[in-house]
């Protein structure tokens, strides 16, 4: 049976993980309406939201998908941008490490952006909450967002199936992709990297698809990596 | 796009698997070990070098106009890119690049 302190712990984790609806919702539905437009199955548009709960890397996949790039590249764009997943594992690991193994694995299923940021913030809030306490914080969080994401996605597939060629959704996911990345170019080493990104995707346009994007990631991330190292020595 | 049914499941499943090993890295295998800075340094910038090199070929030459250069879809890409800096809001940006776009779109009588 669930203490009150748990209880209590799952709720506000709902309250505070609801305003992330706002952005879900649409997210899901226009991935939705983008695979199903691009002839992926009902049953596929949502198996993939089920699976990979994780925005950027669905449309990353779908966008290597619509440009026949080979399955290895499909699911090394896809992968690629899930990376940072790592990164929030690794922090968790100080304050989830000692719950037991399948709750870990509930939670490293659930764990994307909104799931994680919330949580670590909460964590830091209240440093006295106990694991489980923890634990079920992070599930109320992430409790709402998941299914709902996985609903969207199947409106948006139906609604797509319905959408005339001429509405010009080819433009869709460029601006998705475009309003996931500006929010992120927080300081000079974010803009460079992303800056030499759009230059060697350009540049590297006529590799076979895929490949160039695999180059130029690779190129920025060390970008990225080299102007916070110089950063850091300068201050 | 070309690939066969069993092919996309293919491509779910995997992505979807590795996807859940990605996450449950350290909180459920490796465990209480500290990354290397290098490699924290490297993870931090993923979604902003993976992201642009997929989107600027398609602002620059969409597939929808067979390559061509179209100031509609740059000036919707330049409307989501300034808006979304500015207000450090994805909703607010993907409003101000669709309403750029459809409104081009009309204007330009590429859409009706």
């Amino acid at each position: 049976m669930a203490t009150s302190t748990e209880k209590s712990a799952y709720l506000r984790g709902l309250i505070d993980g609801a305003p992330f609806l706002i952005m879900a919702v649409p997210f899901a539905v226009v991935f939705g309406v983008v695979a199903a437009d691009a002839g992926l199955q009902l049953g596929q548009t949502i198996g993939f939201s089920l699976l990979v709960i994780a925005g950027a890397s669905q449309f990353a996949s779908l966008q290597m998908m619509l440009e026949d790039a080979s399955i290895v590249l499909v699911l090394a764009a896809g992968l690629a941008v899930n990376l940072r997943m790592a990164m929030y594992s690794a922090a968790l690991v100080p304050h989830l490490g000692k719950a037991p193994i399948w709750q870990r694995a509930v939670v490293s299923y659930l764990n994307f952006d909104q799931s994680y940021m919330m949580s670590i913030l909460e964590y830091e809030r209240r440093p006295q909450m106990r694991v489980p306490d923890k634990v079920h914080y992070f599930l109320g969080v992430a409790s709402l967002i998941a299914p709902v994401w996985v609903i969207a996605t199947a409106v948006g597939a139906l609604v797509g199936a319905q959408i005339p060629e001429a509405y010009a959704l080819d433009f869709v996911v460029p601006i998705m992709f475009l309003a996931m990345v500006a929010p992120m170019l927080r300081s000079l080493a974010h803009v460079g990297a992303a800056f030499v990104s759009a230059l060697l995707g350009l540049a590297l346009a006529g590799l076979p698809s895929g490949m160039g994007l695999i180059v130029a990631a690779v190129c920025a991330m060390m970008v990225g990596a080299a102007i916070e190292v110089w950063m850091e020595r300068r201050a | 796009m070309t690939y066969t049914n069993a092919e996309i499941w293919l491509i779910i499943l995997i992505l979807g698997v590795l996807t859940f090993v990605i996450r449950f890295s350290f909180l459920g295998l490796i465990g209480d070990r500290t990354l290397p800075p290098v490699v924290l340094r490297l993870l931090r910038y993923t979604p902003v070098a993976v992201l642009p090199a997929m989107v600027a070929p398609l602002a620059v030459w969409p597939d929808a106009t067979g390559g061509a250069v179209d100031p509609v879809r740059l000036l919707a890409a330049a409307a989501t890119l300034t808006v979304g800096v500015w207000r450090r809001d994805v909703i607010q940006a993907i409003l101000a690049g669709g309403i750029t776009f459809y409104t081009g779109l009309i204007l330009t009588g590429q859409l009706g």
